[in-house]
């Protein structure tokens, strides 16, 4: 198990370290930020302070290597647009990424697995048809047309809900809504055919032989040995999201972490780029460990 | 590059290819209707530029935000028209041809160079595959959005450059399956007692693996149509697609976004384009993955004799 989370560790090092270099440069190829950032009639003499001030007149090496040196001691450099420390605007971002995502994920994860075991319970019943509908519309239909389609129905024609920005309870259900489809879709369909697959072993077969109730059948015999295949695909949804939920956070105003990196990347802010990258590498990092953890805890023949 | 030519029946003589391809298809309404489908809205991207002419691109003030199912200003306005007061209906199929050429270049593309380094890493020793692996795995390791919006914002944001950078982070999906069914059937009896009578690498490749993995990569490619046409719509509604005066369905929604309160139809038209297209090529994979597997094709031609 902790060899198993070593490995995982030094593969997630590797590649973040080649992402951070490769993010580094390709940034810094997009454009000049000093003739973005000051106004068209600024003279040479202030863009070349702006760049001495910034550091970015120096040779791109050189800037690498501060950059680096500074990272060791968890200084991720300041926003341009903002003064600020760019980890503090990142981890604010995240304070409001987190619970999307966490809250989003859970509704995802009890109605997939709810629905999931009752559609492979009874295969082309009513629960199955719902589910197969409803994960080819997620596989289809793109999530920014939907959050359009849902603003103009629930908050333009009806009015029930805010169109955007955050401050009330009303303003989390959109943007919830409208990132549950895609997983649940996906997660939901895994559950079904690891159930389906689940039910025909020996042992479950036993236990109805018993007599068991059709729902501790369900939910207790079967559905744990059927959960190992649900949950990484659970992991890669989670991972998704806490890195993809870029449109619905830019089309319904949420300031976390998708938007300030879309925003960060249209205006340069490269320090801002970077850390978020790195924040949620990280994340994505602990969230794989969780997972690790969540394997062994199911299923004890891994845990040797 | 024809179905029929790959699902072709090994022994069955008495009906052509097509023709069983064909039977099997009208078995299968909801992939008979994907099928039409998307034939019409490849005729669309195809025609439908030349056709309409000026029509799409044609301005006209007085038909600002018109709206749609109403058949006075001649039949392009059925739909409606848009912000400057083109016909709706010309728009989309003229915004067809950029949103197929993007997605079929980026899976061409993509299908292409993978299967070939999925066959050199499956058919060539350890250290060859392991290389190819870890490079897949790296490109794999990206966010792929982000670095879209990174690349395409040095290189620029042109039907090319897109194409290009949807066609390298699908790369591993087609490396990865290639080599898998290579790695398999590499070491069925029949690529074997080819190798034993001396066949060529190139031989053995292109008449005996190739044929086994064509049907999974081609149900795969047709999967990935509608993922890569939801990554270039999603690209282009953040700005940093294609751009004006090109036009895709997925700009044309973003586009419409700001006239959501008295304009629905301009954003809601394209989206639903976008969802016919990928839900008639989810069904098409769905019917392929069962149709080009030889092992599982009698579930669909058994019904057919019964049927009858």
């Amino acid at each position: 198990m902790t060899k198993l989370i070593g490995q995982r560790a030094v593969a997630s090092l590797l590649s973040l370290l080649v992402l951070m270099v490769l993010v580094f440069f390709l940034s810094r190829l997009t454009g000049d930020p000093a003739v973005l950032f000051l106004p068209i009639d600024a003279t040479e003499e202030m863009k070349e302070q702006f760049r001495v001030l910034h550091g970015l007149d120096r040779p791109l090496l050189e800037q690498f290597n501060q950059y680096v040196l500074d990272l060791l001691q968890f200084d991720f450099g300041d926003s341009l647009r903002k003064a600020r420390p760019a980890l503090d605007l990142v981890l604010e971002a995240y304070a409001w990424t987190l619970p999307l995502a966490l809250l989003t994920m859970t509704f995802v994860i009890t109605a997939a697995i709810i629905l999931g075991s009752l559609a492979a319970f009874k295969v082309g019943g009513f629960f199955d048809r719902l589910v197969s509908i409803v994960s080819l519309v997620g596989a289809s239909a793109p999530d920014f047309w939907i959050a359009i389609v849902a603003i103009m129905v629930f908050s333009l024609s009806l009015g029930w809900l805010p169109t955007s920005g955050v401050g009330s309870v009303a303003h989390w259900i959109l943007p919830m809504a409208v990132l549950f489809i895609r997983p649940f879709g996906l997660i939901v369909q895994v559950v079904r055919s690891s159930m389906l697959s689940a039910q025909s072993s020996a042992y479950v077969k036993t236990a109805r032989a018993k007599g068991v109730k059709n729902l501790r059948l369900i939910f207790i015999h079967t559905l744990r040995n059927g959960m190992l295949p649900v949950i990484t695909v659970i992991g890669d949804q989670a991972a998704a999201m806490l890195n993809g939920a870029v449109i619905v956070e830019t089309i319904f105003g949420f300031p976390g972490v998708g938007k300030l990196m879309i925003d960060s990347i249209l205006q340069r802010d490269f320090n801002v780029v970077l850390a978020a990258i790195l924040v949620t590498a990280v994340a994505i990092f602990l969230m794989n460990i969780l997972i690790d953890i969540a394997y062994g805890l199911l299923d004890p023949r891994i845990r040797q | 590059m024809s179905q029929a030519s790959l699902a072709k029946p090994p022994r069955s003589a008495e009906k052509s290819a097509a023709a069983t391809v064909l039977s099997m298809l009208w078995r299968d309404k909801l992939a008979f209707v994907s099928v039409i489908v998307l034939l019409f809205v490849f005729l669309c991207a195809l025609l439908g530029p030349a056709l309409l002419g000026d029509l799409a691109t044609d301005q006209n003030l007085r038909g600002r935000n018109s709206p749609p199912f109403d058949l006075s200003r001649g039949w392009a306005f059925v739909l409606g028209g848009d912000a400057l007061g083109r016909p709706m209906l010309a728009r989309l199929i003229y915004a067809a041809r950029s949103t197929m050429l993007v997605a079929a270049g980026a899976v061409i593309a993509s299908l292409i160079v993978g299967a070939l380094f999925g066959l050199v890493a499956g058919y060539m020793g350890k250290t060859v595959s392991q290389v190819i692996m870890r490079l897949a795995d790296v490109i794999m390791s990206f966010p792929s959005l982000l670095i879209a919006v990174v690349v395409l914002y040095v290189l620029g944001p042109s039907i090319l450059n897109m194409i290009l950078v949807l066609a390298i982070t699908r790369i591993p999906i087609y490396l990865r399956t290639t080599r898998a069914e290579v790695l398999e059937v590499r070491e069925r009896m029949f690529v074997q007692a080819a190798i034993v009578m001396g066949a060529s690498h190139w031989r053995i490749i292109g008449r005996h693996i190739l044929p086994q993995v064509a049907p999974t990569l081609i149900t795969i490619a047709t999967l990935d149509f509608a993922f890569v046409m939801l990554a270039e719509s999603s690209l282009s509604f953040l700005g940093i697609g294609i751009q004006p005066p090109d036009v895709t369905w997925g700009l044309m929604v973003s586009q419409g976004r700001p006239y959501l309160g008295n304009a629905w139809w301009l954003a809601f038209w394209p989206g639903l384009c976008i969802v016919i297209t990928t839900l008639a090529l989810n069904l098409l994979s769905n019917w392929m993955r069962v149709a080009l597997d030889p092992a599982q094709r009698w579930r669909l031609e058994a019904r057919s004799t019964t049927d009858e």
